[in-house]
């Protein structure tokens, strides 16, 4: 059974070449937005661009390019705008770590005024309602 | 009273937040390339088919790149504005017809008239991909040294022309 499977795997292989080219032009398609229809990745639509992106990405990638480089080949063309992740340099630290800040200047004020609204004590539980309210 | 003007001020301020980016205008994405040599091509002409034309054929002089198409319902809009502009005889005006059969190219000039001091022709759009085009049409200024200065995407207005176009146009001829 094993040594059958074993040949099923060998005789399957050189059909694979092709689909894995195609699962990794796939694959960093979708690290790359359209720039005709801004909320799809080129490895979504069927614009005549994002295909025409999609073949650069395969023939450079065929032509042995790494991840990187069809990247940096995007953004001089396209910028920053072009890759669904954004880079982290600071034009970009309020959108990255934006939320974590707020998030913490939230818990902050949460706890000063849980700390400032203790020293009343558990009789005044109705008050903290009316507070809360 | 006091304790919710804190929370209706941080509503408000997030309203205008919100307000200022409706204005603004997604298609707009700014290029990459303004700043930098405008990349180099050698692409036979509309009108002369043996004849090529690269960026280095008008080095020493300010011109504009607007990337047209046949096809194109969008630059049937800014047309008359280009014929117009061509007409005041400041800047030369060269076109790149993006994504077009020939046929189809020099017939829509015979049709809509034409503005260029001449066309070139990217039929697979590889050049419009390393120009960054991604919509007809777009129009690049590039000055003297083959920089391009100015990206405009999606049709020129009147305002545009006069508000922004010419006054870099006069700038860079200046320098």
């Amino acid at each position: 059974m094993r040594r059958l499977l074993l040949c099923l795997m060998l005789a399957a292989t050189p059909a694979l070449a092709e689909p894995t080219l195609e699962q990794h032009v796939t694959r960093l398609s979708e690290q790359l937005r359209c720039l005709v229809c801004q909320n799809q990745t080129i490895a979504d639509s069927h614009a005549q661009l994002a295909i025409d992106l999609k073949n650069q990405v395969r023939e450079q990638l065929a032509a042995g390019a790494s991840d990187q480089e069809v990247l940096d080949y995007m953004v001089q063309r396209y910028g920053d705008f072009v890759l669904y992740r954004p880079p982290v340099k600071p034009s970009t630290w309020l959108l990255w770590f934006g939320p974590l800040a707020m998030l913490l200047a939230g818990l902050g004020l949460l706890f000063v005024k849980v700390r400032q609204r203790q020293p009343q004590g558990d009789a005044l539980d109705s008050a903290g309602e009316t507070h809360a309210a | 009273m006091r304790r919710f003007l804190f929370p209706l001020g941080l509503f408000f301020s997030l309203v205008c937040l919100l307000g200022a980016g409706l204005r603004l205008n997604p298609q707009e994405i700014p290029s990459p390339l303004i700043g930098k040599p405008a990349p180099a091509f050698a692409l036979a002409q509309l009108a002369l088919p043996d004849k090529t034309f690269g960026p280095q054929d008008m080095q020493g002089q300010v011109w504009l790149l607007n990337v047209w198409a046949s096809w194109c319902t969008a630059c049937r809009q800014e047309h008359p504005l280009l014929l117009e502009l061509a007409g005041r005889n400041q800047v030369s005006i060269v076109g790149m017809d993006y994504m077009d059969a020939r046929a189809d190219g020099a017939k829509w000039l015979e049709k809509h008239g034409n503005p260029y001091r001449l066309s070139i022709l990217d039929t697979d759009g590889k050049v419009g991909i390393d120009y960054g085009v991604y919509g007809v049409p777009e129009t690049f200024v590039i000055d003297k040294r083959g920089v391009i200065r100015l990206k405009l995407a999606g049709p020129v207005t009147a305002e545009i022309i006069e508000k922004k176009l010419l006054p870099l146009i006069k700038e860079l001829n200046r320098a």
